[in-house]
């Protein structure tokens, strides 16, 4: 029985992970734009796309490489490019709206649309056939106590931590950090003290994307099926995760990814597979209705 | 006057063109080229396809003393229940289909059945198996054999080959097939072994990646071997995380993991597993393998049991259309020719076996266990005979 515990949580952490990475970015986009990046989940999925092809590109150009270094090619190399299309997302979609004033809500809207466009535009490109994600790292199950565990559910457990760990101190000690957080708290003073502004939001983008294209090499390692529209429901849900954790916060985002994953996992761990869902969004409402801002929001102070 | 005069011959053109659409004869097909399960309908359309270009390269298909060409239209279901539907409903109304062949998996074909049954348009589905495809609908038949034939099969199977007395079921509690599937083989299971040894039946979402909170409680269970009635994309998830979870026992699969594609996303993980099915592909004879070699030759790949069974169903049609002995033109008669042409065939002698018809429009037939071998091919292991 305690081995089934131990089990679940260590289940409901690696899934939980996957929360955490992607509701970082939503949070983090929302901290300094107080935009929701709806195409967040997408990105992801594109991220994971970029990882499959990268991987692939290197294992049958430079055929007779050790699988670990083909990740440890893979993972940097994703980050980058989905940063890239982070940013091309921004420049192309946000900030015209942005220049031309446009109410927040309309840049959801384009958001929305950009996501869309993500899917189908895979969907169109690569087609409805899966792509199965080649396997990088021999995957190894350790048995400990009737526990079982992958050095693989271990590693993105750990990476989810230092992510988690290395945003929070570009965030409160940094200078750049200091900007984002400047910006969410008065973007028309800021320009003023000639903090460049655009560059700072080019930063969160970056730093948002890449996180998400981490996620997607990860989870495509952890679930090596890749489709189209695999990122629109997990990011949905990472979205909801980051808004009962406070959206704007990055220790709400982590925590907030984390909880949603070990109340689904539990749920479906003592109960039919039926009640997750239900369960598990009954808990955020209340949750929510307690704390409308989430866990870790202040109203409307400093956010990020 | 020279306006009325153009106006006078557009008119005669649009008059004439259903005369000359008549020398066409249009078969739907309702069939999931995106979604889930893309490679299901890939298979299904390349078949289909094959079989329209032998028939037209030999003139057409003879229908009483006029020869008709055929026109195979593919709409797209996209995997959903919902799009059957309006699939349906298009090919129906629109393209005007004297008949429909597809959709394959139950999920759809329950629904789209309801339509084509309720808008008097014969319907064969090549790969439903569960009972309320066809069930009280007259106008509706199919290729497949049945789920309450399928889940017997598997329990059998299983006890014999892996002295099994406990099973644990992972199934798809949004898809028809895998609910209804997984219910038939906990209840012969458990009639044959008593009450309780189907000691873990777990639920999943057809979204769903991670199972390891379903698996977990399996694998606490220690069934002799998990039955997975479940499509191949997630076969491939669910069968790697119980691995990772540490599960080492045998898997038992159904019909729905005979996909081509099985093995491209599964890998090792799948291989050494067994699953029941409706021909194999390994050591066919006869118009099986003539009908395999000319599909691998044309697109590179052994034709799963979809692209069979799309073969079989689409050739019963082509027969019935044959047997009402000649076409009105009318639509809504050569409906009902077609249809009562297709409750008349008693057997028909297909690619994936021999098939009588019950009074449901139900075949009977055999069906096949195979193996996953080593180098990643369908292997015959045994056949099952009702």
């Amino acid at each position: 029985m305690l081995s089934t515990i131990v089990q679940n949580l260590l289940n409901a952490l690696q899934w939980g992970s996957f929360y955490a990475l992607i509701a970082l970015g939503y949070s983090l986009v929302y901290g300094v734009l107080l935009l929701i990046n709806f195409a967040h989940g997408d990105v992801f999925m594109v991220g994971a796309y970029i990882g499959f092809f990268v991987a692939t590109f290197l294992l049958t150009q430079a055929a007779g490489l050790p699988g670990w270094v083909v990740l440890a090619v893979t993972i940097p190399a994703t980050m980058a490019l989905t940063a890239v299309v982070g940013v091309t997302l921004e420049r192309v979609a946000y900030r015209p709206l942005r220049r031309k004033g446009a109410n927040r809500l309309y840049v959801v809207i384009t958001a929305l649309m950009a996501g869309l466009i993500l899917e189908h535009g895979n969907l169109a490109l690569l087609g409805a056939s899966r792509k199965k994600f080649p396997e990088l790292i021999n995957e190894v199950v350790y048995t400990v106590g009737g526990v079982s565990f992958t050095n693989l559910k271990i590693a993105v457990i750990l990476a989810a931590f230092a992510v988690f760990v290395l945003l929070h101190f570009i965030v409160t000690r940094t200078k750049i950090g200091m900007a984002m957080r400047a910006i969410s708290y008065d973007k028309f003073a800021v320009p003023l003290m000639g903090i460049p502004i655009d560059t700072v939001i080019v930063f969160t983008f970056i730093l948002g994307s890449s996180m998400a294209g981490l996620a997607g090499v990860l989870f495509a390692m952890s679930y090596p099926v890749l489709e189209p529209y695999m990122g629109a429901l997990i990011g949905w849900k990472a979205f909801i995760a980051a808004v009962v954790g406070g959206i704007g916060d990055i220790r709400g985002a982590f925590v907030g990814g984390f909880l949603l994953g070990a109340v689904e996992i539990l749920v479906v761990a003592f109960f039919p597979s039926t009640f997750r869902d239900l369960i598990a969004f009954t808990v955020l409402l209340v949750i929510l209705s307690f704390k409308p801002t989430g866990l870790f929001g202040v109203a409307k102070t400093t956010k990020i | 006057m020279r306006r009325s005069w153009i106006l006078a011959a557009t008119l005669g053109l649009a008059l004439a063109a259903p005369a000359w659409a008549a020398d066409t004869i249009k078969i739907g097909f309702n069939i999931p080229l995106t979604g889930d399960i893309p490679k299901v309908g890939e298979s299904s359309k390349y078949a289909a396809e094959m079989l329209r270009e032998d028939v037209n390269s030999k003139g057409g298909l003879k229908v009483g003393d006029k020869t008709y060409k055929l026109e195979f239209i593919y709409e797209d279901n996209e995997s959903k229940a919902e799009s059957a539907v309006t699939t349906a409903l298009k090919l129906i109304e629109q393209d005007e289909v004297l008949a429909i062949v597809g959709p394959n998996s139950s999920k759809q074909a329950v629904p789209a059945g309801q339509v084509c049954d309720d808008n008097e348009t014969p319907m064969i589905s090549p790969w439903s198996t569960n009972p309320d495809t066809t069930k009280d609908r007259p106008w509706v038949f199919r290729a497949a054999f049945l789920d309450p034939f399928q889940g017997p099969v598997a329990v059998d199977f299983a006890t014999k080959t892996f002295q099994a007395k406990t099973a644990a079921v992972i199934y798809d509690l949004s898809n028809d097939y895998s609910k209804g599937l997984a219910e038939i083989f906990k209840a012969d299971f458990e009639k044959k072994h008593g009450a309780g040894s189907v000691v873990a039946f777990e639920s999943h979402g057809t979204k769903d990646q991670d199972f390891s909170a379903q698996l977990t409680k399996i694998i606490a269970a220690k069934p002799d071997f998990i039955f997975v009635p479940d499509n191949y994309n997630q076969v491939a998830l669910i069968v790697k995380q119980a691995h990772n979870l540490g599960w080492t026992g045998p898997f038992m699969g159904s019909d729905a993991w005979g996909s081509a594609e099985l093995m491209e996303l599964c890998g090792d993980d799948c291989k050494g597993h067994y699953f029941s099915t409706h021909y194999a592909a390994a050591g066919a004879t006869g118009a099986t393998k003539e009908f395999i070699e000319r599909y691998k030759a044309k697109y590179g790949y052994t034709p799963d049991d979809v692209a069979a069974l799309t073969w079989d169903a689409t050739r019963i049609v082509l027969q019935a259309i044959q047997d009402t002995g000649g076409l009105t033109g009318d639509l809504d008669k050569d409906r009902k020719a077609i249809r009562d042409a297709m409750a008349s065939i008693k057997e028909f002698d297909g690619i994936t076996g021999k098939m009588r018809f019950d009074e449901q429009g139900d075949p009977i037939k055999c069906a096949v266990v195979v193996k996953i071998n080593d180098q990643g091919e369908f292997v015959f292991t045994e056949s099952v005979c009702p």
